[in-house]
């Protein structure tokens, strides 16, 4: 485009010919790109060594990796993903639960109802939470929120314990799967509040106005022009949020009991995931158990990619959300 | 939708009105939920921290304190983790800024730039902890190098790249394109123009980003755990040696079951929230003071 108007010293009679580069332009653009490629290198650097460090281990197993429950690298060497992966899965889905629907209030306020003077402040406010360090989360967790939930968990397991998340017998309360899953809703929570606010303000003003022209009230209006039009990226958003909530360490690591085991009962102390099991396990692990931690943080790559790589397409798709996923 | 086309402008039902009434009470509640634990957290950090945070804190190790004595301190934490963020700093931000600038100003569109751009929306998916094992094997157990605080720095640089591309990304956009024509109208290469026109103006926001990214990686517990290690005593080198950091101080703390230890935890969390919100708000206060709209 540009490029004819560069002459650098082009005084009239110059018989240079007009391609010819200034110098440091050539370097200049290698160390740009090579940068870029740098980038690209290192995602796949990390699959890389993820897989060659998880090899030996997974040789040395004598259980099935993907389905056995126990996890003992160290000393039977006998040690399988499918209860970390299910205690993943279930803590992030808690997290979800609770985090989503208050997420988008919080979109809805910061967007549409908080005073416009004030809207800008009040959101910074909830981007604060994602500022807090997760160990302070977890420490938080483990000191407050688990003795206050104890009487609530009573109380749900007494009046609906026939429901299969509240059941249980013995000890209800302390380091259960719901103190970790409402932990991780605080901390996915700003990210899915950020995304589906910036959506629901791209939402056409014109459709809006419409809607309140003919009559509709405040929810009338977002329910017929803000939410159709923020349904798609309110879900990438969520989804952005899972892949976080999956990869979430300390928090959990200092709250969940670290048990081995599939258990549905999320008020009963049980609980554990891949990535805090990496944390606690790490600093007695023999060669195969830090090949094994290892295994299992490859699988998390694996899931967390595929999360992201889903809610990333969903964004890209519509261009008027390319800037709200920044 | 129920207008009529009758003259008189008909009122809203009652049941209408109670359904817009009961859904901003619903909203209101869930931005009440949300503030609910930030302000919960910040305020048991500052009463149960600041018991503990005095001089002795801020300025001795952990070294000869036994399982059960109070007293000890940071010190070895706080450089730690001061030490590590600034190298962390000082691979990411030469990266992220490049990588930046080549999708602004090189990439026009085309494939390598689609992907580098792609992928460094998803790299900020990375759970940290898998940043952790990435250098732990790559950089401890296969090239065998010892646990240091520049590997924790590594490991925090992978996660901090993707926001310093994205934020610096975003600023070199908003200069405009007027001043890179003009600089090139008046005959001055295009990497001049980038190095001389477009990074100063777009320097203060660039600022803000890398500050913000550096708020985000300092309180990192996962990946410094994985490749630091742990240390009682003050080590100056990140190059040799394990080190500490303060994530890792106050992990490290929560999870002894004494109680000297747990309010060692809390004043270390203060430590380091003081830290990561002051870097938030002078990141903001640049911005703010920079930006063209002040206040929006």
């Amino acid at each position: 485009m540009t490029t004819n108007l560069r002459t650098r010293d082009g005084g009239p009679a110059t018989s240079r010919p007009a391609s010819r580069r200034s110098h440091g332009e050539g370097p200049f653009r290698y160390a740009s790109t090579g940068a870029g490629i740098i980038l690209l290198a290192i995602m796949a650097a990390i699959a890389v060594f993820l897989i060659s460090e998880a090899i030996p281990a997974l040789q040395a197993n004598k259980g099935h990796f993907l389905t056995e429950l126990t996890w003992d690298p160290n000393g039977s060497q006998v040690f399988g993903i499918g209860a970390l992966a299910f205690g993943t899965v279930l803590s992030s889905a808690i997290a979800l639960v609770i985090a989503t629907p208050i997420a988008v209030g919080v979109a809805l306020f910061i967007s549409h109802y908080a005073p416009r003077r004030l809207a800008g402040p009040l959101g910074y406010l909830v981007d604060l939470l994602a500022a807090v360090p997760s160990v302070v989360y977890g420490l938080w967790g483990v000191a407050f929120l688990v003795p206050l939930l104890i009487t609530p968990s009573k109380w749900l397991n007494e009046n609906l314990g026939w429901f299969p998340l509240f059941a249980g017998e013995g000890a209800i309360g302390g380091k259960t799967m719901l103190a970790g899953g409402i932990v991780l809703a605080i901390m996915i929570l700003p990210i899915i509040a950020a995304i589906s606010r910036e959506v629901f303000l791209q939402a056409p003003k014109m459709n809006e106005e419409a809607a309140l022209a003919l009559g509709a009230t405040r929810w009338e209006m977002i329910r017929m022009a803000v939410l159709p039009f923020g349904r798609p990226g309110v879900i990438s958003a969520a989804m952005l949020g899972l892949g976080r909530a999956m990869g979430e360490t300390i928090a959990v690591a200092l709250i969940f009991p670290a048990t081995f085991g599939i258990s549905i009962q999320i008020l009963t102390p049980n609980g554990n995931s891949i990535a805090a099991n990496i944390a606690n396990g790490f600093g007695e692990a023999t060669p195969i158990g830090r090949g094994a931690l290892i295994a299992s943080g490859l699988v998390l790559f694996v899931i967390t990619l595929l999360v992201n790589i889903a809610a990333r397409m969903v964004i890209n798709r519509r261009k008027e959300y390319a800037r709200a996923a920044a | 939708m129920t207008t009529t086309t009758t003259s008189t402008i008909q009122h809203i039902s009652t049941g209408r009105r109670v359904k817009d009434k009961l859904v901003q009470g619903l909203v209101y509640l869930a931005f009440g939920l949300a503030v609910v634990p930030l302000v919960s957290v910040l305020w048991l950090v500052i009463q149960n921290g600041l018991a503990r945070f005095d001089m002795e804190f801020l300025t001795h190790s952990m070294r000869n304190i036994g399982a059960r004595d109070a007293g000890g301190g940071a010190y070895h934490a706080i450089v730690g983790t001061l030490e590590q963020v600034l190298l962390a700093s000082a691979i990411s931000v030469p990266i992220g800024l490049l990588t930046a600038i080549y999708l602004v100003e090189y990439g026009n569109g085309g494939r390598l730039s689609r992907a580098i751009s792609f992928f460094v929306d998803v790299m900020t998916g990375i759970p940290s902890v898998v940043a952790g094992l990435f250098i732990l094997a790559f950089w401890i157990l296969v090239l065998g190098m010892p646990f240091s605080g520049w590997a924790g720095a590594m490991a925090v640089s992978i996660l901090m790249m993707p926001t310093v591309v994205r934020s610096a990304e975003e600023m070199l956009r908003l200069v405009p394109t007027d001043l890179r024509e003009a600089s090139y109208a008046l005959g001055v290469a295009k990497w001049r123009t980038i190095v001389k026109v477009v990074l100063p103006t777009a320097l203060t926001g660039i600022i803000t980003g890398v500050m913000l990214a550096v708020a985000r990686v300092a309180g990192e517990t996962a990946p410094v755990l994985l490749t630091v290690f742990f240390t009682d005593s003050i080590n100056f080198d990140p190059f040799s040696g394990p080190q500490m950091s303060l994530p890792l101080y106050v992990f490290d703390q929560a999870g002894r079951p004494n109680d000297t230890a747990i309010d060692r935890a809390w004043t270390g969390a203060l430590t380091l929230i003081l830290i990561v919100m002051l870097l938030n708000l002078v990141a903001r206060l640049i911005a703010w003071w920079r930006s063209p709209a002040r206040g929006r």
